[in-house]
């Protein structure tokens, strides 16, 4: 075969040029549709914070609320619930809360900032299952005789204590979340502003 | 007719196409009942496009009107619930369809050489499957689709750096909301159905590229006559033609029967909580996915920090073995190093994470196949006892599993999920093994 003249060498350069120039051209092209998918404009502005009223809240009462499209949860949290609280260090994944699932407000055993009242996100951190409120200790929550009260996610089987703090050798990693908080008053709580140190 | 064909054929390859694929396709002639199962997954394939379609025209992908829009085709579109339920019931007939025809492969070696790309593409067609499906089960948003979606999607979160992004991204939103409804609708009515109907072809053209494999592994192809065809092949077309259309009307017989009489299948093939709108502060008391995800779901729930020790065992075991049979020494090298990583990966991680790596790799697995089987046979015909006990029990575990994915994961249930998984991966990991060393019987030159 007759080069006829043909420059292979300068020929392949060009064609492996103009390739590589139009690789980098479709990658840009691609870039509108990848970012389209994207939370929107509108879904970022959607988080307002809510105001919660926590005066009807009895003893023992747990209320859940709507927040940025998640479940959070206020219990009221009796004294007995609050003594279950301590001795389960053992079995806990991160007793004193150190990992950084909650503001620097609500952390030790209580994770709270008045320690009765509990705030957290309910949605499990294994995969984001709600669990399933099984406050009654004892075995009437079906978890045995010694299950001091908390949280148990159907889904893979989390166990979470009073204060959404997750056991060990469970599926689920982390305490449950507790979301920036912060009263307005005695007795009402602004989801999603978080509280001025120091303050209550 | 005969000129109107001559005319067509000389601006389209009519006849050649027809002639290459059916008329003139040699497909051995000793095909059995698994083999049905290629045509019956196109039948499905073309009866999901086809409801789907009429779905369409009356659904809503709106999170303020899907769930009522469902309830709408059911009680008011006249013969709406027929479609509904050919769809719904199509949809696990689909995968019981493929599941046995992915048997079919184990059963006679067609994953292995030269069918790798026909093996490689179905299971990319498998992958885009079960996408689909999963995609198409948050429409109705009913509680289980919201909250299956929800941890399917919070799968992604698990992966490390990327994960929280990425999973935002799939969603379009922080939650699950109308965004990911919107899209999940674009996905499953358009776009991977498109992507299913060309891999389909695909898988076809590269079938017929090589030509079937069949009950004995035996290639036909090593066996022609004076005219170049296959002495053991008979065309495709009338044989097997017929031969399948008898399969599928005993396959639709089977499939209007549970449609008529059973659609939901006691919740088998539409889980009752369902049937409850979308809540998003309540997760259905049992959370499920639908029968054909349990056996990879089982595998993720079995990942707790406990078990990591027996995960470290294992690929410490696979890891040495390698090591010691392996002659490449950059071979030598990875069997060292990977199980190491993977070990301090165990410890250091999240449990969960490694839940998912171990669904994702209970699935990407049978990818590896054609180059993890080292028999010097295809067929399990001449196979000996241990390809045929690692298969027997390989397909006990994973229905076990899917048994057990479907049962809360606590004590005896947790245990066995825990061991079935071991066993899972160790159909896979230890092939290279006992597939050599199996004795085999002598194949025949010609099929039976
Ligand atoms: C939409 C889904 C699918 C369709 C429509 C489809 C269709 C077909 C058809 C028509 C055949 C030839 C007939 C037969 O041998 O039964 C075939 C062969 C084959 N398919 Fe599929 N298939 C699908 C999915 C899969 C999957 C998920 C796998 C495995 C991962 C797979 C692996 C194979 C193999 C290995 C063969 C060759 C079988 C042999 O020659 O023995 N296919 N497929
Ligand atoms: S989502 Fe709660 S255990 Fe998996």
């Amino acid at each position: 075969m007759s080069t006829n003249g043909v420059d292979k060498k300068r020929r392949r350069f060009l064609v492996n040029l103009t390739a590589g120039v139009g690789a980098v051209g479709s990658g840009f092209a691609v870039a509108p549709f990848v970012m389209s998918m994207t939370p929107s404009e509108r879904a970022k502005a959607a988080g307002a914070p809510v105001e919660v009223d926590i005066s009807k809240l009895e003893p023992g009462q747990l209320l859940t609320v709507k927040w940025r499209g998640k479940p959070v949860w206020l219990l009221n949290r009796t004294p007995v619930m609050m003594d279950s609280l301590k001795g389960l260090a053992d079995i806990l994944e991160d007793p004193e809360s150190t990992d950084a699932e909650q503001p620097t407000y609500a952390k030790g055993i209580a994770r709270a900032i008045k320690p009765e009242l509990l705030v957290v996100v309910g949605l499990c951190t294994h995969l984001g299952c709600s669990p399933d409120k099984k406050l009654e200790a004892g075995a009437g929550a079906g978890l045995g005789a010694d299950w001091p009260g908390g949280f148990f996610c159907p889904c893979h089987g989390s166990k979470f204590d009073l204060s959404g703090r997750v056991y060990k050798n469970v599926p689920a990693p982390r305490n449950l979340p507790v979301p920036p908080y912060s009263f307005k008053s005695d007795t009402e709580i602004v989801l999603g502003i978080d509280q001025k140190e120091g303050v209550a | 007719m005969q000129s109107l064909l001559e005319w067509v054929d000389a601006r389209f390859p009519l006849l050649k196409v027809w002639n290459e694929h059916l008329a003139e396709y040699y497909a051995p002639k000793n095909f059995n009942f698994w083999y049905y199962f290629g045509s019956l997954a196109i039948l499905m394939l073309v009866l999901q496009i086809f409801s789907g379609i009429f779905l369409t025209i009356h659904y809503k992908p709106d999170v303020g009107l899907a769930f009522a829009s469902v309830e709408y085709i059911m009680r008011d579109v006249p013969w709406g619930w027929f479609i509904r339920y050919l769809h719904s019931t199509g949809a696990s007939a689909f995968f019981i369809v493929i599941y046995l025809h992915m048997f079919r492969a184990l059963l006679y070696g067609s994953h292995r050489g030269p069918r790798e790309l026909v093996w490689i593409m179905g299971m990319v067609i498998f992958v885009a499957l079960m996408a689909e499906s999963f995609m198409g089960y948050l429409l109705p948003w009913g509680n289980m689709s919201y909250w299956g979606a929800q941890v399917i999607i919070n799968l992604f979160d698990a992966i490390p750096v990327i994960g929280p992004g990425l999973s935002e991204w799939i969603r379009g939103d922080f939650v699950i909301s109308d965004a990911t409804l919107n899209r999940f609708f674009a996905f499953h009515v358009a776009a991977v159905p498109l992507v299913l109907v060309i891999l389909v072809f695909m898988h076809i053209v590269a079938l017929h590229r090589v030509g079937s494999n069949n009950p004995d592994g035996i290639e036909i192809k090593e066996n022609k006559g004076a005219d170049g065809i296959p002495l053991d092949g008979i065309p495709f077309h009338p044989y097997y033609t017929v031969k399948d259309i008898v399969a599928v009307v005993v396959f639709l017989i089977v499939l209007s029967s549970v449609l008529f009489f059973a659609p939901e299948l006691g919740g088998w093939f539409l889980e009752h909580d369902n049937f409850t709108p979308a809540n998003v502060l309540q997760t259905p008391p049992e959370i499920v996915p639908l029968w054909y995800f349990t056996p990879y779901y089982s595998i993720l729930r079995a990942c707790t920090p406990d078990y990591m020790i027996y995960l470290s065992i294992f690929v410490g075991i696979v890891g040495a073995m390698t090591l010691f049979s392996a002659r490449n020494i950059m071979v030598k090298a990875v069997a060292v190093v990977t199980p190491l990583i993977l070990i301090v990966g165990f410890y250091t991680l999240e449990a969960k994470f490694w839940g998912v790596v171990a669904m994702g790799v209970s699935i990407m697995v049978f990818f590896a196949l054609p180059w993890l089987d080292r028999s010097t046979v295809k067929s399990i015909r001449y196979r000996g006892w241990m390809y045929k006990t690692a298969l027997g029990i390989f397909v006990v575990t994973f229905l076990v599993l899917g048994y057990l994915g479907t049962q809360p994961p606590e004590g005896l249930y947790k245990a066995l999920a825990q061991i079935g998984t071991l066993i899972y991966f160790a159909f896979f990991a230890f092939m290279p093994w006992y597939s050599q060393i199996d004795k085999t019987k002598p194949v025949p030159e010609r099929v039976t």
